[in-house]
């Protein structure tokens, strides 16, 4: 059994008695990588000399003792979207192949409070476009479960990291699915807060309205630990919510006696994987076994979710990216003609083929005489799918279905059909637009590769969500097994 | 000129004015002017990935105060909008600017031209970031990039297409000034770039209702600037209109020191600037009570005091009109009458030596050491009549480059006025003495003749003789 | 509505990208495809509903007007392509 699968208090039990250092941890970590990530690819830099002088520190803390963070010791790997000062963040693109950020950002900070070691930038799609990690633009991320297959993304390799076991736990960042997705496709728990509980500053923005930092971990407790640990109000973040943070561990109590879920027949109609349905509904058994009772409801509108949201965030992303422009940082093409070539050559070879194909979407979209047509018609439909929910929360605790349609492709298997691959988000996307928490739990394998269970809660009831999926795990094995590595 | 009487000239007018705010709009550096390149300068401002704005309450206080200043209603809800375009002195490649929920719409200002006094409407005011500052090097072919003026908060005033000469466009943007400054919003420093106007004029037959093609006018430096770029626009257009020919509309560039404007077409696109809703910022919900809070805190602005003046000191309608185009110099005046109560003279002397001085060396108020309270006093002397009129230029003149009182000029200097009789009749007897030939002329009637004996007595004295004692002195000794 | 190559150029240089003919082609393919998939947007009746630009009812985030300390300039200028006194340089706007 590797370190990385002892809980959390049994780690921080083992460092007080000196069974174990946080170096051990680290080493732990850093020889796991050597073994694992010339396979999986989940990391894009690595932190090492910081790392192991932080785990120096935090040993002679250990032994002065004293006050210490809740994630003490524990080596954490960092969406590479997230910005890290002095530490390389390039998003996974060769625009930003050279920055150097010149600050942190808050969930950076954050986790620098609670004493975690970072141990390096996990790779993804390009500014987090995508759901496969095949759009980073400098290698694809591996499933740990099969290196021939995606590990989803956008966070892919923060996925795919705490699946290899490379990490104890890792932050990705969901804008339509990207931490929920591929923790499914990689058999382990990633939970997407709701919009505002978690600060954005320093998350370099695709689409402002939905972006979300979260926790990737192999367990709900640990979930529920680095949620703690990053959660709450900031003053840099206008939209960030000024909302009393509870203690999430203590509603972990393994009791959902007369909780009341919702399943949306759209979830599990057409498209849907026979073996992934199954699953879903063998994990609804357990539920009820639990005390827990379902019924089967509607959300009329998911059927334009995937429309309103690639509208919106793309047109969104359209302008985020526009800084992109090679004027202050990034890499700036050579011997440009004037200035709008510069403009011109540094976008286009910083840029991979599908951010180009979203800037280019959500420009059309702004550009005058179709804003009424398409933006703000999203944004109207979007208050509609979120009613789907506000309706459906009046009766229920939760709602239930599948994390994804289907289980992990093949890579490859759907490049060149990005309308396809909009699909696989069905699930994850109407949940992004309604601005509510939801977390992926592993329920079950088909044909080796593992489903995802999704979990949806009410607008910071971070609790009730949490509870259930602990419940669900502490009934079932699926969160214990392991991909076959090395 | 001529040939621009045929038409009606209509003309709005663009207005930016920066807030004077001690922090940015959206971040926590400094606003101040004139530090070295880029040291005002963080994440946020430079556009970094990642960065998120927090929008300053005292700039949205600064803009309703601006706007109620300007008879504008003020929005309940307003917000805030992208408006996308690249531009080096743009480091996010979009303005954080207002749309369609301004903070204030629908407002006017009275403005007086030859007399008379002519209303112009405000369509709207609203809040946006302000800009970097390029400057061109290498023979012009690179750009250096300061980012410290960006995201100086401002407010766009944009006036109704109402105004109808170069000469009212000049007195809207007085007015304009001079109501910035009486709310304390902006120090509205032209040269700094704290007020900058563009303008939009085109040209129509009178009686016809429909607008001609307009022309924007950019790069207008100075109110100066933006009268003689519209004087040379009017007629550039009547000459196109009365060939026949059709005005393109067009953006072009006022160039000072050639006294033309150039047309800047092929050097900018059509704008497209897609503008949505900011997803960073959130709404602002503008209550009664905060509106009530920030209307208190506006001062009686120049069309009150002005009124003040007229009925209250009864000064004349264009002296009040200028005395209160100027807060400074409003408060100035108001500051003399607490040391005297002839408003008139006042007046008189501001209106006369003051601003003749100041325009004659072309210096603002500020740049001149006389106080209120100075002026006040000095007229109180000549009141009791401890100097002459013609020792209150010269105290005058002191004032201005010493700011000392009255009292201690006339001291130190000794021009007390000599109303002394006895020490005067010797003075007298000596003249009368020295002069027999115009002691002759006056008694042979010629009344002149007296003219020259105050003189010479006035240079003996250094001018501190009272003037009529001397007169009476004189006549005494010529008729006796 | 369908795009035509002309409305990829157009946006293209709205966007500051420069795509190469094959791009364009690929691009007014797959935009065409995803904008016929929105169609169906226009099915639903939206003339009564507002739009939502924030899932979160927060209105009024404001700060106090305090100044904070700005960055030293070598953290400004670290990521600089290229600068000269200060200051980030880039060929002239064209004039």
């Amino acid at each position: 059994m590797s370190l990385f699968d002892l809980r959390l208090q049994d780690v921080h039990s083992k460092l007080n008695n000196k069974e174990l250092t946080v170096s051990d941890l680290v080493d732990a970590s850093y020889r796991r990588i050597a073994e694992t990530d010339e396979t999986i690819k989940a990391f894009l830099t690595l932190n090492e000399e910081n790392a192991r002088r932080q785990a120096d520190n935090l040993d002679k803390q250990l032994q002065e003792g004293g006050e210490r963070g809740l994630l003490f010791g524990l080596p954490a790997g960092v969406k590479d979207n997230i910005v890290t000062e002095g530490l390389l963040t390039t998003c996974a693109s060769q625009f930003l192949s050279n920055y150097n950020p010149i600050y942190d950002a808050t969930t950076v900070s954050k986790l620098k409070s609670a004493q975690s070691v970072t141990i390096g930038k996990l790779n993804m799609d390009e500014f987090a476009m995508g759901g496969s990690n095949e759009n980073s633009s400098y290698y694809p991320t591996r499933n740990p479960w099969n290196p021939e297959y995606v590990p989803g993304g956008s966070s892919g390799g923060s996925a795919a990291s705490v699946a290899a076991g490379q990490v104890y736990f890792s932050l990705g960042s969901d804008t339509g699915g990207s931490i929920r997705q591929p923790a499914a496709y990689c058999g382990i728990v990633g939970l997407k807060p709701t919009y505002g509980l978690v600060s954005r500053f320093g998350l370099v923005a695709f689409a402002s309205s939905l972006d979300q930092i979260g926790p990737l971990t192999k367990n709900v407790e640990d979930s529920a630990y680095v949620l703690q640990a990053i959660a709450g109000y900031d003053e840099k973040d206008s939209t960030s919510a000024n909302v009393n943070i509870p203690d999430y561990t203590s509603a972990l109590t393994g009791d959902v006696k007369g909780l009341r879920i919702g399943v949306p027949r759209e979830y599990l109609g057409e498209g849907i994987d026979p073996k992934v349905k199954e699953a879903v509904m063998q994990a609804l058994k357990t539920f009820e076994s639990m005390g827990a009772t379902w019924e089967e409801v509607s959300l009329p509108h998911t059927e334009y979710a995937i429309a309103t949201y690639y509208l919106l965030a793309s047109s969104e992303a359209s302008s985020n990216l526009a800084r992109f422009d090679g004027v202050r940082y990034g890499v700036r093409a050579d011997n440009p003609d004037n200035l709008i070539d510069l403009y011109r050559k540094s976008r286009s070879q910083g840029f991979g083929p599908e951010v180009k194909r979203r800037i280019m979407l959500g420009t059309y979209a702004l550009s005058s005489g179709y804003y009424d047509a398409y933006y703000l018609k999203a944004q109207k439909v979007r208050t509609l799918i979120k009613q789907d929910f506000d309706n459906v929360f009046n009766q229920y605790d939760i709602i239930i279905g599948p994390t994804a349609p289907t289980t992990a492709f093949k890579i490859g298997e759907q490049v060149g059909d990005p309308l396809t691959m909009y699909l696989n988000d069905i699930c994850t996307i109407p949940v992004s637009l309604a601005g509510i928490p939801a977390i992926s739990v592993p329920c079950g394998t088909a044909d080796g590769m593992p489903i995802g269970l999704q979990i949806i809660g009410k607008a910071f009831d971070e609790s009730t969500v949490l509870r259930a999926a602990h419940a669900f795990e502490q009934q079932t094995e699926f969160h214990k097994l392991r991909p076959q590595l090395g | 000129m001529s040939e621009a009487t045929q038409y009606e000239t209509v003309v709005g007018l663009e207005v930016h004015v920066e807030l004077h705010t001690n922090s940015k709009i959206f971040c926590g550096c400094s606003t101040a002017f004139g530090a070295p390149a880029n040291t005002h300068t963080c994440p946020v401002c430079l556009g970094h990935p990642g960065v998120l704005p927090v929008l300053n309450k005292q700039a949205v206080e600064y803009a309703m105060k601006a706007a109620m200043a300007l008879n504008c209603e003020i929005a309940d809800i307003s917000k805030f909008d992208r408006k996308n375009y690249f531009y080096p002195d743009s480091p996010k490649a979009y303005q954080i600017s207002q749309f369609d929920q301004p903070i204030g719409e629908n407002g006017w200002i009275d403005i007086e031209v030859n007399g008379e006094t002519k209303r112009i409407g405000i369509t709207r005011l609203h809040l946006e970031e302000d800009a970097g500052k390029l400057t061109h090097v290498d023979g012009g072919y690179a750009s250096l990039v300061d980012f410290n003026r960006v995201g100086t908060p401002l407010v766009e005033i944009v006036s109704e297409p109402d105004i109808r000469t170069p000469e009212e466009a000049k007195a809207y943007l007085e007015k304009l000034k001079a109501i910035m400054l009486y709310c304390e919003v902006s120090d509205v420093k032209m040269e700094e770039g704290s007020l900058r106007c563009d303008a939009n004029i085109s040209l129509r037959p009178y009686g016809q209702e429909k607008f001609g093609t307009r022309a924007e006018l950019k790069n207008m430096n100075s109110f100066r600037g933006v009268q003689r770029g519209l004087e040379y626009e009017q007629i550039r257009q009547a000459e196109i209109l009365n060939d026949g020919g059709v005005v393109i509309q067009e953006t072009r560039r006022w160039d000072d020191t050639q006294g033309k404007t150039f047309s800047m077409r092929g050097k900018e696109e059509s704008h497209d600037y897609r503008y949505f809703p900011d997803p960073d910022l959130v709404r602002l919900n503008i209550s009664q009570e905060w509106k009530d809070r920030v209307r208190a805190s506006i001062p009686e602005l120049p069309d009150a005091r002005k009124a003040r003046y007229t009925s209250d000191y009864g000064l004349p309608s264009y002296d009040a009109e200028v005395i209160t185009s100027s807060k400074k110099l409003a408060d100035f005046f108001e500051e003399s009458l607490n040391y005297t109560k002839d408003a008139k003279a006042v007046s008189n002397w501001i209106m006369g030596d003051l601003l003749g001085y100041l325009n004659a060396n072309s210096l603002e108020l500020s740049e001149v050491k006389i106080t209120g309270q100075g002026l006040g006093e000095m007229i109180g002397l000549l009141e009791k009549g401890t100097i002459s009129s013609k020792i209150a230029k010269t105290v005058f003149k002191s004032m201005l480059e010493s700011g000392k009182l009255p009292q201690q000029i006339v001291e130190e200097q000794g021009l007390v006025q000599i109303s002394d009789e006895g020490a005067l009749v010797a003075v007298v007897d000596q003249i009368i003495q020295a002069n027999p030939q115009s002691v002759e002329d006056f008694k042979a009637g010629k009344d002149k003749a007296i003219g020259f004996l105050v003189g010479q007595i006035m240079k003996e004295t250094k001018g501190k003789a009272n003037p009529a004692l001397v007169n009476k002195l004189l006549l005494e000794r010529l008729k006796a | 509505m369908s795009i035509t190559i002309k409305d990829v150029e157009h946006v293209a240089n709205l966007a500051r990208l420069e795509l190469s003919n094959e791009e364009k082609e690929q691009f007014t393919g797959q935009l065409n495809a995803i904008l016929k998939y929105a169609e169906k947007l226009d099915g639903l009746d939206t003339d009564n509903v507002e739009p939502t630009s924030h899932v979160l009812p927060i209105t009024n985030v404001m700060r106090e007007d305090i100044t904070r300390e700005s960055l030293p300039i070598e953290k400004v200028l670290l990521n600089a392509p290229d600068e000269e006194d200060g200051q980030i340089k880039v060929p002239a706007v064209l004039e």
